[in-house]
């Protein structure tokens, strides 16, 4: 694997300015730590575009895609906004719940799990949209998720 | 009513991912023809088309391009950035038009590029869009072994989730490596956008119809739809209906139709309640308001309301008109970028208010207060979300005002316990320094 600093180098290359690589490289060294951002990655990510590890933190914080707590393996993530409300996202939200074991905004003890809600994901005319490991399902039903979980169950087995 | 395909055509339902099948239906003939014609000659076309952006705000593309200064007056580079950052809830179009003609939107970014005399194009695409964000860049390669770019370099950067990033000079500040947060204006972007230098910023569906718009030429393609909202709009329609998804239709068509006919009808047999008609900021409509209007600029206007990204909502007779405002409102405090007092405080003093409404611990002063508040949010922002919120909020009470009163006269929800969104989670629900706020009516 090409180290994660050459990796830098090469996204800041695309860039008239290096600082846009910002997010890119936050999202790679993201990839490198196991979904997540420890201490370690900011100091990287800041050495690697001659930034801080604060300024690299303070970018980290504003978005939502990028976690400042370990992750599941598998993160599923249920959109409960209009469209996706409207036809039982809710549903599918206790549905993961009680099959998981897991409250929504939780990760599980054994590092397998995270389930969360989030907003909109762009697909509301599919409704309800789970996004696994940020591929997106369309038309989850509650009645869907032991299967889903089954299947994910299986892919890590 | 026909429904010509021009956002989509040459795909056939289907998907244009191989660039020998899109050439192969005539892509990139539009491309060879721009670049045979001088910048101002294609804006000239752009003009007569009379397109208007197609994110939400409805600025015609031709005078947009036109504002961006010629390379001898700014000797800086030039930046084309495509707003490929679709959040606004109940839009999921620009999403199909990237996984479905890759290579149309693509041709168009090099038609803008050529059009405002740019060799930098920047594609910002929502995190969220994995698979789309492999599509255009899996287009992008073929489209350099075909050597199509000429000398004009295309990134296609990755947003990590903030619907403020949709706004434009937020979508910069992003793309320069900065949080999301807008920009006061002026300077618009045409003149110090993108690194301070001249930069067009355009939606995605608005640069895919533009290769369109050459292809056909302006005059030809102002003949479809209506005036003052030429041509077809790609529609995301969702919510309770049989059919939910894209639909790429005339703009003036009847919004009913939409309802009823392209898209089966309101699902379970129920009866329709409320439409959203362009997107969660815009104002909503009766059902007896849907048998009046058209999907078009001047008609939805006309009643009050707007067409912003083209995304229609309907909402089904089970849901409580509380409760969305509730969850409308969740959805901008979760969202605002902070940087304003009035949008940062009074999203969530209106989210607040609406769940003790909804909650049946509200009293008629705080119907005042939630009105109020709205009042002090709207015009007062840096951008439009604080706005969207209040706007939004208030046209429901304005709509359904006897359902908000229900509330505080019978202590409770009337619709608790059978309506669509009892209990729906908001992510802003799940942060922790939420948990034990109360408003205080003043
Ligand atoms: S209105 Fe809200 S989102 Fe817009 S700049 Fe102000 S605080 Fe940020
Ligand atoms: S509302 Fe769920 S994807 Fe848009």
């Amino acid at each position: 694997m090409i180290p994660l600093y050459d990796r830098i180098q090469e996204l800041k290359a695309m860039y008239p300015d290096p600082r846009s690589a910002v997010m890119p490289a936050l999202q790679l060294a993201q990839e490198r730590h196991g979904g997540w951002l420890p201490e370690q990655a900011f100091r990287e990510v800041a050495d690697a575009l001659d930034l801080t590890p604060a300024y690299c933190l303070s970018i980290a914080s504003f978005y939502d895609m990028f976690r400042l707590e370990p992750v599941g393996e598998h993160v599923i993530e249920v959109c409960t906004n209009i469209s996706c409300g409207l036809n039982g996202a809710q549903q599918v939200v206790e549905a993961f719940a009680s099959e998981l074991g897991l409250g929504a905004g939780e990760t599980s003890g054994d590092g397998a799990w995270t389930l969360r809600t989030v907003e909109c994901l762009g697909g509301c005319g599919w409704a309800t949209v789970v996004a696994v490991n940020n591929r997106h399902r369309l038309h989850v039903q509650a009645a869907d998720v032991p299967g889903i979980v089954a299947e994910l169950r299986g892919e890590s087995a | 009513m026909s429904t010509p395909e021009i956002v989509f055509a040459g795909s056939g339902g289907g998907a244009l991912t191989q660039i020998a099948d899109y050439e192969a239906v005539g892509g990139f003939a539009a491309l060879a023809k721009a670049r045979a014609m001088t910048p101002d000659e294609v804006i000239a076309e752009l003009d007569a088309s009379n397109l208007r952006g197609r994110g939400g705000a409805f600025f015609p593309t031709g005078r947009k391009w036109s504002f961006v200064p010629k390379p001898d007056r700014i000797a800086k580079p030039h930046y084309l950035v495509v707003n490929a950052d679709e959040s606004e809830p109940g839009t999921f179009k620009d999403r199909e038009i990237m996984l479905r003609v890759p290579f149309r939107f693509l041709e168009g970014c090099l038609i803008a590029a050529h059009a405002i005399e740019s060799k930098h194009v920047f594609v910002y695409i929502r995190g969220e869009y994995e698979q789309e964000f492999e599509v255009l860049v899996a287009a992008l390669e073929q489209m350099k072994a075909r050597d199509l770019l000429g000398d004009v370099t295309v990134v296609v950067h990755r947003g990590a989730g903030a619907y403020i990033c949709g706004e434009e000079t937020a979508l910069l500040e992003s793309l320069e490596g900065r949080r999301g947060q807008p920009r006061t204006k002026p300077p618009f972007p045409a003149i110090a956008g993108l690194y301070a230098s001249p930069t067009a910023v355009n939606n995605v569906e608005s640069i895919t119809t533009a290769t369109a718009v050459i292809e056909l030429g302006g005059a030809e393609y102002a003949k479809l739809g209506v005036e003052n909202s030429t041509g077809t709009r790609v529609f995301s329609l969702s919510g309770n209906v049989v059919n939910g998804g894209n639909y790429e239709l005339p703009h003036g068509f009847p919004l009913r139709d939409l309802i009823y006919g392209v898209g089966g009808g309101i699902a379970g047999g129920r009866t329709l309640k409320a439409v959203i008609p362009g997107g969660s900021s815009t104002p909503i409509l009766t059902a007896a308001e849907v048998e009046r209007v058209t999907l078009d600029f001047d008609s939805l206007t006309g009643a009050g309301t707007a067409i912003g990204s083209a995304a229609v909502i309907a909402i089904d007779d089970r849901c409580c008109m509380v409760q969305l405002a509730v969850r409308v409102s969740q959805f901008y405090e979760h969202e605002s970028c902070g940087k304003c007092t009035p949008c940062r405080v009074g999203t969530r003093w209106l989210t607040s208010i609406l769940q003790k409404i909804e909650d049946g611990r509200g009293s008629q002063a705080d119907m005042d207060l939630l009105l109020s508040v709205a009042e002090r949010i709207n015009g007062k922002c840096l951008c439009p979300l604080g706005d969207s919120d209040a706007i939004a909020v208030a046209s429901y009470v304005d709509k359904f005002r006897d359902e908000f009163q229900a509330h505080i006269d019978e202590g409770g929800c009337p619709l608790h316990g059978s309506s669509s969104l009892d209990h729906v989670l908001a992510p802003v629900a799940m942060h922790t320094h939420h948990h034990a706020r109360e408003v205080v009516p003043l």
